[in-house]
C-alpha cells in the first residue's frame, strides 16, 4: 500500500470548524497560516526554538511548527485570534499594551499563547515561574523585562 | 525589578525647549499595540496573491568554489514548478550592484546570484519558484551544480596576504584602507609617563537576528514595467539606489511597501540581492513571487555584524591616569561582499575618542573580504566595535597601572561643562554628563557594598567582578562621511519627510518616510502632532508602515542609525507647523480676522479670548475640500503639506578627514556585577544597571523598552552569541539551537536610570537612541577582567564574546593572554 500523502482533516479553531484536505507533510503552522489564513501565529525559526508559532492544541501549549497538520485532526486549536472577544482585548492582551511588553509585535502572539497556558495552570505565578513559562519563546526586542511585568500584572 | 531615577540632583538640561506641557514626554498608549496583540498586524509573509509562486534559493555548500555548470532541467520537470533563475541569466539581465569603495573594492562585481564562483557557504547560485513552499524546496534539491572547490580564507589578517583572492576583478581581498591621524600622536607619546601596549584585541561576529526573517512578495506590472515589493527592507530608499541601476530601470519603477516588520536592527538593510532575484522572477514568470528566508539561511548567508581585529594598540598615559589618545591598526572583516561597506570604515569615526577627552588618535584601518557571510549594519554599526576598543583600553590600562577604573573614567570623560564638545576629528558631541550617569549606575548596583559582596562571593568559592561600559549612540548621520572614503560619491547631509493633512471630515492624517520595525513611530508621531494642533493623539491617524509611492519619501528615508526622534519627528513637527499655519489662515478668512488672532485648541480653531468663535477641525476640512466657493482667491492653502527635515550639516574636509559626522550623541553607561565559578568558567550576572541619556524623552516607556532590548542583545553578544566557522567555512551556529540568544531565564535583573540632557541641535531636544546596547558587551568584558585577576596577574579579556568555555580557557593559562600586554614606564 502506498503511504498516505494527503488526508482530509477536521479541526476546530477558535470555535469555528474547518475541514480541509492537506499534504501529509504540511506543518500545522503552515496549515493555520496559509490554508486557514489565520496569520497571527508567526514563524521565526526552522528548528522549534523561537515559539512564535505557539498555539494551544486541546488545551496543551504546542509549537505548531513541530507538529504536522494531520496530527491535529479532530483537535480543538486556540490561536491569538481567539483571545479578544468582540474586539475587546482580554486582560492579558491589555496588560501587554499597558506595560509596553511588545515592540515589533512579531513574537507577541506566541508569547501571549504561552502566557495564556501558564496562567490557566497557575493563577499567581512567581517571576521565576513566569520566566519558565515563556522560556520557549524568543523575543529580540524587549529583553523580556516588560513581558514578565505584563504577565505578572495580568495575573493579579 | 526596574528602578528609575527620575530627578537628577542638579540641572542637566543644556537648553530648555519651548515645548509646553502636553503629550510630549508622556507614555501614552501605543497606537500599534491593538492590532499586534490580536495577531492583526500585517507582516510581508501574511500576504497572499492569486497564483503566486514560492521562491527557494539553491545555495552553495562550499565556502569558495568555481561554478562549472548549473543544470535546472530536473527541477523544471517537477509538477508544480513554475520556473528558475540562474547566475548566468542574472549576469545577462542585470548590471553588478554599485560599489561604494575606491579601488580595489570598487572593482568587485556583486550580482544578485553567484556568477562563475561562490564565495561563502550559502551563497545563492540559483532560485526555484513553485506552487508551494515544500515543492520549491524539493525542486531546489534537483538543481545540479558542478563545483570545483578552491582554497579558502576565513581569517581577516590571513586574507590581507592575498594568497587566496576572492574577487579576481579587484585583484586583492582588501576592500578599502586608509590612515586617520588626528591631533599629534608622536607628541603625545613623547609626553607620556607610561606607554601601554596591547598586541591584539578581537571583536567577534554576531548579529541581532531579528525574529522575523527577511522576505518579500513581489508583483510585476507588465503594462507599466513597475514592481511592487511588499517586503521588510528597512532602508528602501537606499535599496532602490542599489536595485534600480542593476535592473536598468528608473527608480520610480520600484515601489517598496511595508506595514509591520518583525525587527530589523540593521540586518534588513542589505536585502537588495535577494529582492532583485524576486523582481527578475516575477517578470520572467509573469506571476507574483514570494520569498521567505529560512532561519538557517539568515544565519549562514545574510548579514552578520562586522568582525574586527585591533592590532598594536598603543596608549600614552600620564602619571595621574590621564590618557592622551591611542594608535591602532584595525582590520575589519566584511565577509564575502562589501554590501553596505566600506561605510563601516568611517562610521566608527563618529565616536573616535569614545566618551573621552583624548586628543591624539592614529588609526590605520583596512577592510578585507573573507569566505564568510557578508556583513550589514548591525545595531550599533561600526561604533560598537570601536567603542569596545576604547573601553578595553581604559580597563586594561587601569588594570596594568593599578588605577581605579571608575576614577580613570571620570578623569578622562568629557566633562559636563565642556559641551558642546568638539572631538579631534571635528565631531560635535551635543550634550551629556557622563560622570553623572556613571554615578547613577554605581548607585543602582550598590557600589558602596561591593567589597562586602566580593567577600561573600569568595566565601562561596566564586570570583566576583564589576565592570563599567560607557558608550555613545551617535545618531542622525551626515552621509558626507562617505566622501571621506570615496570623494567621488555624491552623498552628503541627510533628510526625512512627513506629510500631514486635514481631511474632509476633519481627520488629521500623517504619512512618514520612515520604515518602523517596532519603535512606535505611529505613537510618537501622534504625540507631536497633537501637541502642535491642539488635539489628542487619538485624533491623529498615522498611516501604518511605509510606501515609497506616498509623497513622504526622500533619498535617505528609512529607519536606521538612531535618528527617528530627530529626523522623523523633525519632519513631522515641520509639516504640522505648516498645517497649523494654514488652518489658522483658513479660520481667519472665515471669521474675517488676522491669522494671529486664531489659536488651535481642543480640536478647534478659535479666536483667542473668544471661545465661542470656534470652528471644529471637521468644518475646516470640509470647507477647504468640499465647500470652498467664496473663499478669497489669495488664500493659497491646501491643508495637505509636506516637510523635508534637513539637519544642519556641512561637507567634511576630505583632506583632514575632518567634520561633524552625526548630529546627536546619546549616552549609555552600564554597570555589571558578576560571579565566576573558577572550576568551570561558568559565570552569572548578579546585578546590572543601565543608565541612558537621550535628551528629551518623547515617550519614556518606548525609550526604556529600547534600553532593555539593546541591553539584552549586548548581553547575548557578550556571553553566547557568536558566528563561528569550521576550517572549511561551514557556519557552526546556523540556527537558534546552536546560536543561543537570551531567553527569559537568561536575563539578569536589570535596573534602569536616566537623565535628560536635551540636544541643542534638534527640534525637540531629543536624540536618537536605539543602538546604545553595546555598553553591555563592554561592561561584561570589564567585569570578567576584574573577576579573573588582580593587577599584573590575571588573564587579559581580549575578545568581545566570552562563552563559559573561553573563560575557563583564559583561567587555565593566564600567561598566554598576559603576553598581549606590556607597559613601558619612564
Amino acid at each position: 500500500m502506498d503511504p498516505v500523502s494527503r488526508k482530509t482533516i477536521t479541526v476546530d479553531v477558535n470555535g469555528e470548524g474547518f475541514e480541509r484536505e492537506v499534504d501529509a507533510r504540511r506543518l500545522l503552522i503552515h496549515f493555520i497560516r496559509d490554508d486557514l489564513d489565520l496569520t497571527g501565529s508567526h514563524i521565526g525559526c526552522d528548528t522549534g526554538n523561537c515559539g512564535a508559532c505557539s498555539v494551544l492544541v486541546d488545551g496543551v501549549l504546542v509549537k505548531s511548527c513541530m507538529m504536522l497538520a494531520i496530527q491535529a485532526d479532530g483537535a480543538r486549536i486556540e490561536t491569538v485570534e481567539g483571545l479578544a472577544q468582540d474586539g475587546e482585548l482580554n486582560a492579558l492582551q491589555q496588560s501587554f499594551s499597558d506595560h509596553h511588553a511588545l515592540q515589533c509585535g512579531y513574537c507577541t502572539p506566541g508569547m501571549l499563547m504561552s502566557a495564556t497556558a501558564l496562567l490557566r495552570q497557575n493563577g499567581s505565578p512567581s517571576d521565576e515561574e513566569i520566566r519558565r513559562g515563556i522560556q520557549g519563546n524568543i523575543c529580540r526586542c524587549t529583553g523580556y523585562v516588560n513581558i514578565v511585568e505584563a504577565i505578572r500584572a495580568a495575573s493579579e | 525589578m526596574t528602578e528609575t531615577i527620575v530627578t537628577p540632583e542638579r540641572p542637566l538640561v543644556v537648553e530648555e525647549g519651548d515645548v509646553k506641557p502636553g503629550f510630549i514626554g508622556q507614555s501614552v498608549p501605543r497606537k500599534e499595540d491593538k492590532r499586534l496583540v490580536q495577531g492583526e498586524g500585517v507582516f510581508f509573509d501574511d500576504m497572499k496573491r492569486h497564483e503566486m509562486g514560492f521562491v527557494h534559493f539553491v545555495r552553495s555548500p562550499y565556502a569558495h568554489a568555481r561554478i562549472g555548470s548549473v543544470d535546472v532541467s530536473k527541477a523544471l520537470e517537477l509538477d508544480g514548478v513554475y520556473g528558475t533563475l540562474t547566475g548566468d541569466e542574472v549576469a545577462i539581465l542585470t548590471d553588478p550592484f554599485f560599489e561604494l569603495s575606491t579601488p580595489p573594492g570598487a572593482h568587485i562585481k556583486d550580482y544578485a546570484l553567484a556568477v562563475g564562483r561562490v564565495r561563502h557557504v550559502g551563497d545563492p547560485v540559483a532560485a526555484v519558484v513553485a506552487r508551494t513552499r515544500e515543492l520549491a524546496r524539493d525542486a531546489a534539491e534537483l538543481v545540479e551544480v558542478d563545483y570545483e572547490p578552491l582554497p579558502l580564507v576565513l581569517d581577516g589578517e590571513e586574507a590581507l596576504k592575498d594568497k587566496v583572492v576572492l574577487h579576481e576583478d579587484a585583484g586583492s581581498n582588501t576592500v578599502w584602507s586608509g590612515v586617520f591621524d588626528w591631533g599629534d600622536f608622536d607628541a603625545a607619546l613623547a609626553e607620556a609617563d607610561h606607554v601601554v601596549r596591547i598586541d591584539r584585541l578581537h571583536f567577534d561576529r554576531f548579529s541581532s537576528t531579528p525574529l522575523e526573517c527577511a522576505g518579500c512578495l513581489v508583483e510585476y506590472n507588465r503594462g507599466t514595467g513597475q514592481w511592487t515589493i511588499h517586503g521588510n527592507h528597512q532602508m528602501p530608499g537606499v535599496g532602490a539606489i542599489w536595485m534600480a541601476p542593476a535592473l536598468r530601470v528608473g527608480i520610480d519603477k520600484l515601489r517598496f511597501v511595508s506595514q509591520d516588520i518583525g525587527g530589523g536592527f540593521g540586518n534588513k538593510i542589505t536585502l537588495h540581492p535577494q529582492f532583485t532575484v524576486c523582481c527578475l522572477l516575477a517578470r520572467k514568470l509573469n506571476r507574483p513571487v514570494q520569498w521567505t528566508e529560512w532561519r538557517t539561511d539568515q544565519h549562514t548567508a545574510n548579514t552578520h555584524g562586522n568582525e574586527r581585529t585591533f592590532l598594536d594598540v598603543t596608549v600614552p598615559v600620564k602619571a595621574d591616569g590621564t590618557m592622551l589618545g591611542f594608535s591602532v591598526r584595525a582590520i575589519d572583516d566584511c565577509g564575502a561582499f562589501p554590501r553596505y561597506e566600506p561605510l563601516g570604515c568611517i562610521i566608527w569615526a563618529q565616536v573616535t575618542p569614545g566618551c573621552y577627552r583624548w586628543r591624539s588618535m592614529r588609526v590605520d584601518f583596512t577592510q578585507v573580504c573573507t569566505n564568510k557571510s557578508p556583513v550589514a549594519p548591525n545595531r550599533g554599526y561600526s561604533r560598537m566595535q570601536h567603542l569596545w576598543l576604547t573601553e578595553r583600553i581604559v580597563d586594561i590600562v587601569a588594570g596594568e597601572l593599578g588605577l581605579d577604573p571608575i576614577e580613570v573614567r571620570k578623569r578622562n570623560y568629557v566633562k559636563h561643562e565642556e559641551f558642546p564638545y568638539e572631538t579631534p576629528n571635528g565631531c560635535i558631541y551635543d550634550s551629556g554628563d557622563y560622570a553623572r550617569c556613571l554615578d547613577i549606575a554605581l548607585e543602582l548596583i550598590g557600589y558602596d557594598s561591593l567589597e562586602e559582596r566580593r567577600r561573600d562571593a569568595e566565601a562561596r568559592g566564586k570570583l566576583f567582578g564589576i565592570g563599567i561600559g560607557s558608550t555613545l549612540d551617535s545618531g542622525t548621520n551626515n552621509f558626507g562621511q562617505s566622501m571621506i572614503l570615496n570623494p567621488e560619491l555624491q552623498f552628503s547631509g541627510n533628510n526625512e519627510v512627513a506629510t500631514v493633512k486635514l481631511d474632509i471630515f476633519g481627520e488629521v492624517v500623517v504619512t512618514l518616510g520612515t520604515v518602523p520595525q517596532g519603535q512606535g513611530h505611529e505613537t510618537t508621531t501622534a504625540q507631536v502632532v497633537a501637541e502642535i494642533l491642539g488635539c489628542t493623539p487619538d485624533d491623529v491617524n498615522v498611516r501604518a508602515g511605509h510606501d515609497s509611492y506616498w509623497n513622504s519619501t526622500a533619498g535617505f528615508s528609512g529607519t536606521y542609525a538612531s535618528q527617528f526622534a530627530v529626523t522623523g519627528l523633525g519632519a513631522v513637527k515641520g509639516a504640522t507647523e505648516k498645517l497649523a499655519g494654514e488652518m489658522k489662515q483658513l479660520a481667519a478668512a472665515v471669521f474675517g480676522c488676522s491669522p494671529d488672532d486664531i489659536e488651535l485648541a481642543e480640536s478647534h480653531a478659535r479666536i483667542k479670548g473668544n471661545p465661542e468663535a470656534a470652528l471644529p477641525f471637521m468644518a475646516l476640512g470640509a470647507i477647504l475640500n468640499a465647500n470652498n466657493a467664496g473663499l478669497p482667491p489669495e488664500l493659497d492653502i491646501t491643508l495637505n503639506v509636506r516637510h523635508v527635515y534637513r539637519p544642519p550639516f556641512e561637507k567634511p574636509d576630505l583632506e583632514r578627514k575632518y567634520g561633524n559626522l552625526t548630529l546627536t550623541y546619546a549616552t549609555q553607561i552600564h554597570a555589571c556585577a558578576l560571579e565566576v565559578d573558577p572550576d568551570t568558567g561558568v559565570y552569572e550576572i548578579v546585578d546590572y544597571a543601565a543608565v541612558d541619556d537621550c535628551g528629551k524623552r518623547i515617550h519614556p516607556q518606548i525609550v526604556e523598552g529600547q534600553v532593555h532590548g539593546a541591553t539584552a542583545q549586548a548581553l547575548g553578544a557578550a556571553t553566547h552569541e557568536i558566528f563561528t566557522y569550521d576550517e572549511e567555512g561551514n557556519l557552526l551556529t546556523p540556527n537558534f539551537y546552536d546560536y543561543h540568544v537570551p531567553h527569559a531565564l537568561d536575563m539578569p535583573p536589570m535596573k534602569n536610570g536616566y537623565i535628560e540632557s536635551e540636544s541643542p541641535f534638534t527640534a525637540l531636544g531629543a536624540k536618537g537612541m536605539g543602538e546604545g546596547g553595546g555598553a553591555g558587551i563592554h561592561a561584561v568584558c570589564a567585569a570578567l577582567q576584574n573577576a579573573l585577576g588582580r593587577r599584573g596577574e590575571g588573564p587579559i579579556v581580549w575578545r568581545s564574546c566570552n562563552p563559559y568555555q573561553s573563560v575557563w580557557e583564559l583561567m587555565q593559562n593566564p600567561g598566554e593572554t598576559r603576553k598581549l600586554v606590556s607597559v613601558e614606564s619612564r
